[in-house]
């Protein structure tokens, strides 16, 4: 077993009340990718968490380089060339690159930092990776993939054997992607074993060698990828068959519902039109910075609007800002559900009446017995996942955190509800059951407008489709001609 | 995600109990401290002496509550110290020139609620940091009641006023003001715990983003916060007033870092989102018994000055420890 870069044997990990892992597997070569996947709250995150030191486990071995190892603090894995790039990159904004990668172990003459050789350092490890910045730049000038790349260049001037990176394309464009992708290849011809966690299934095509399944806490099964399908792993995720991916609906697209006039909002929305229609779902497309998230945001009255008008139901309506959306039935489900959605230290209950305290409160005085009943009616509606409703949001997974965000604007009736990357970062099933939600309103005659970065999402659910670039609208696509390829060739339009 | 879902039950436990835990743990701590100084001095436990520190910590108590809502918001009002002194001094004025009692303090109060008012519009609409805004008008409000005064107490206020300062009531014999205090305390009690401003003021503390998102009108909400932080203070500026029976513009200096410290040993934290007016009230009284009963064992005003600070840092740094997140 002495090839094995690292070996975790028989791990069980519990907190109070809840076995987290239970006697799970994990091994990994050099020079290959393995991925890790799960759904929300599957143990995989706390599996990497052990491996890097963040957590110590109950029982069971770790075993880097052939040697047993007791990690008692991250510092400890990082010492053993354990090195994890977080989805939320941790690098210092107000310094460079070179400061960066060199924090904490600066290269000293004397008693001052000898830059020139951090610099030079520095260039060696980023021309390693094939990528082409100046070591002295500013870490807030560049963009989050070319961040992302310090990060890299950090992990492996550390001499890290190990890499682990969790969902690192969760915000990167499709060809930032392609070169993350290479320069997992340069790492991996390096000999560096790489840990590979995603929600993205289809990316792992391009890159995994190997993939390992968890499902509440158990090591479900490892195989070859070669080996295995997209259906497959899913399955296995699941513990069941999912019907669909994308469980569309049929019904006749009716009159319009909500009309967009040449919106202009700041530099990013550029006289924009649409329509929503009675019995339809519209998607939005588009690669990052397209000004779909913009265009959402201005229409809900969350940012200015420089110029355009909108329309419900044939009649013009003026937003200035989100409370005379909610007023008029207009509502948003915002990209980022952390920053944009949910009070997180607050339990579910308050989140779920936050926007609908007119309904529990008399006199300005709240009504808790009411709020919990409307709570529990949410949970039940949209099979969220807690204990109780007081539960603090924090606490939820990713897929049920989404829920509530959605369910907070099921109170009260709708005209439109505009939904920003309803689906990101959360799991297969989570994903099933916000399309099935989005299939509700489109039934019962509300608006249902999406914004999305997943193609195969907007091919599965709309049934017509914006295409953005720029912050203008480059086309406009019905789903019967649609196609990766097309909408790609208009979302690249003035690039 | 992972170890979050991990551990609903310990969580669960949790949240049923962390407000009361909270109240709890500072009482107990306040019941050692009262048994310590008794140890050390059988006259801390008189009737006398409780009433004693029951009156300093009235001031106290009332701007803690104000600077409880605005940290909750994870703001920070710094103004209140000046508005004790000015309030006290807009009523002395009036009173002075004749008007009725009552409706002297409701200048005052008005003065009081007006300074809020301001600091709310400077924050939302001007767009300031908390901590800059009420700076400003911090120095602005002290440097106008040293104005008003030309540095000189105002004395010799009718005697119906002095008495809601010390002159004790018919209820159990306890002075006006605390009787005062109590009321309030219990207005905004409720307030906080159980009305829509007071839910929209911690979720403002947790996400202002996604609470304005969700409809609720921000702005509106956060001058009312900085209002109550206000008015509570111009309350205390009445008392205090009445109490040494002059309005002196040097009133209150200092006070409002004395509310933030009540406000976080009762539990509320600077980075917005939490505090409960129950754990403020007994921060205050934790902090007024501490100096009562320091100054009763004979220990020096400098060494009580290190001992207060130094259990500010303790009572944060255990309840962060004990959290442990």
């Amino acid at each position: 077993m002495g090839d094995l870069l690292a070996e975790l044997i028989d791990i069980s990990k519990s907190f109070p009340g809840v076995k987290a892992l239970d006697h799970v597997n994990f091994d990994l070569k050099p020079g290959e990718v393995h991925a890790l996947v799960g759904e929300n709250g599957s143990g995989k995150s706390t599996l990497m968490k052990i491996l890097s030191g963040v957590y110590t486990k109950d029982e069971g071995k770790i075993i880097v380089n052939g040697q047993e190892v007791e990690f008692q603090n991250p510092r400890a894995a990082q010492d053993m060339g354990i090195c994890i790039i977080h989805q939320e990159l941790n690098l210092c904004r107000h310094l460079s690159i070179a400061e960066n990668i060199y924090l904490g172990r600066e290269p000293y003459q004397g008693l001052f930092v000898n830059q020139r050789k951090q610099i030079e350092d520095t260039r060696k490890i980023l021309k390693r990776l094939d990528v082409d910045l100046d070591p002295t730049t500013r870490v807030s000038e560049l963009t989050v993939s070319k961040q992302q790349m310090v990060e890299i260049g950090k992990a492996i001037s550390t001499n890290a054997k190990i890499i682990i990176m969790d969902e690192p394309t969760s915000a990167l464009t499709i060809k930032e992607i392609d070169e993350l992708f290479k320069i997992i290849h340069v790492l991996k011809q390096e000999g560096h074993g790489i840990i590979y966690i995603s929600h993205r299934l289809d990316e792992l095509a391009s890159i995994a060698d190997r993939v390992t399944v968890i499902r509440d806490g158990q090591h479900i099964i490892t195989m070859d990828y070669k080996d295995t399908t997209q259906e497959k792993i899913i399955r296995y995720m699941v513990g069941r068959e999912l019907k669909e991916k994308f469980p569309r609906i049929k019904t006749q697209a009716g009159e319009i519902i909500f009309e967009v006039k040449n919106l202009t909002a700041r530099k990013a929305v550029k006289n924009v039109s649409f329509q929503v229609r009675e019995g339809e779902i519209l998607g939005i497309a588009g690669l990052m910075g397209a000004g779909r998230t913009e265009t959402v945001r201005a229409i809900f009255g969350a940012d200015k609007k420089e110029s355009g008008q909108l329309f419900l139901h044939g009649k013009e309506i003026h937003i200035h800002k989100p409370l005379e959306a909610i007023e008029a039935g207009v509502f948003c489900v915002p990209e980022d559900r952390k920053r944009d959605g949910l009070c997180i230290s607050m339990p579910v209950y308050q989140n779920a009446t936050l926007p609908n305290m007119e309904k529990v409160t008399v006199n300005g005085i709240v009504n808790t017995r009411k709020e919990i009943a409307i709570a529990e009616e949410m949970i039940n509606e949209l099979t969220i996942k807690t204990p109780t409703v007081s539960q603090t949001v924090k606490n939820l997974s990713g897929g049920n955190q989404q829920k509530v965000v959605v369910g907070k604007w099921l109170v009260k009736p709708a005209h439109v509800i505009l939904f920003d990357e309803p689906t990101r970062g959360i799991d297969v099933g989570a994903k099933v059951d916000i399309y099935n939600l989005m299939n509700d309103l489109k039934k019962k005659g509300i608006g249902v407008a999406f914004v999305s970065s997943e193609l195969p999402e907007i091919l599965g659910m709309a049934d017509r489709i914006v295409v953005m670039c720029e912050g203008r609208v480059t086309a406009e696509l019905d789903a019967s001609e649609a196609s990766q390829e097309l909408i790609m060739q208009y979302a690249t339009q003035y690039m | 995600m992972n170890q979050a879902a991990a551990k609903p039950t310990m969580n669960k436990r949790r949240k049923i109990s962390r407000q009361t835990r909270q109240i709890v743990s500072t009482a107990g701590a306040l019941l050692v401290l009262a048994i310590v100084f008794t140890i050390a001095n059988p006259n801390f436990i008189s009737s006398m002496n409780i009433l004693n520190i029951l009156k300093q910590a009235t001031p106290i108590i009332i701007i803690a509550i104000g600077q409880t809502f605005v940290l909750i918001t994870s703001g920070i009002d710094l103004s209140i110290g000046s508005v004790i002194a000015c309030s006290g001094i807009v009523a002395a004025i009036c009173m002075r020139a004749g008007w009725p009692v009552w409706l002297s303090m409701i200048a005052g109060l008005l003065f009081g609620a007006g300074v809020g008012v301001l600091n709310g519009v400077l924050i939302v609409y001007g767009k300031l940091p908390a901590f800059i805004a009420t700076m400003g008008t911090m120095t602005t409000i002290r440097g106008l009641a040293l104005f008003l005064t030309q540095g000189i107490p105002i004395g010799s206020l009718p005697k119906s006023f002095t008495q809601i300062g010390t002159q004790r009531n018919w209820l159990f014999n306890v002075p006006n003001q605390v009787w005062i205090m109590f009321i309030l305390a219990v207005i905004f009690g409720f307030v906080l715990a159980k009305t829509k401003v007071g839910r929209y003021t911690y979720a403002m503390g947790s996400n202002y983003e996604a609470t304005r998102l969700s409809g609720v009108n921000v702005n509106q909400t956060l001058i009312i916060v900085y209002t109550i932080s206000a008015f509570l203070a111009a309350w205390a500026g009445m008392i205090m007033t009445a109490n040494v029976i002059s309005a002196a513009p040097t009133a209150g200096d200092g006070y409002e870092l004395d509310a933030v410290a009540s406000s976080v040993i009762g539990g509320a934290s600077t980075l917005g989102g939490e505090g409960i007016v129950p754990g403020t009230v007994l921060g205050a009284l934790v902090i007024a018994t501490l100096r009562n009963g320091l100054n009763l064992s004979g220990a020096s005003p400098f060494i009580q000055k290190m001992i207060i600070g130094i259990v500010i840092i303790g009572a944060v740094f255990i309840d962060r420890f004990r959290r442990n997140d």
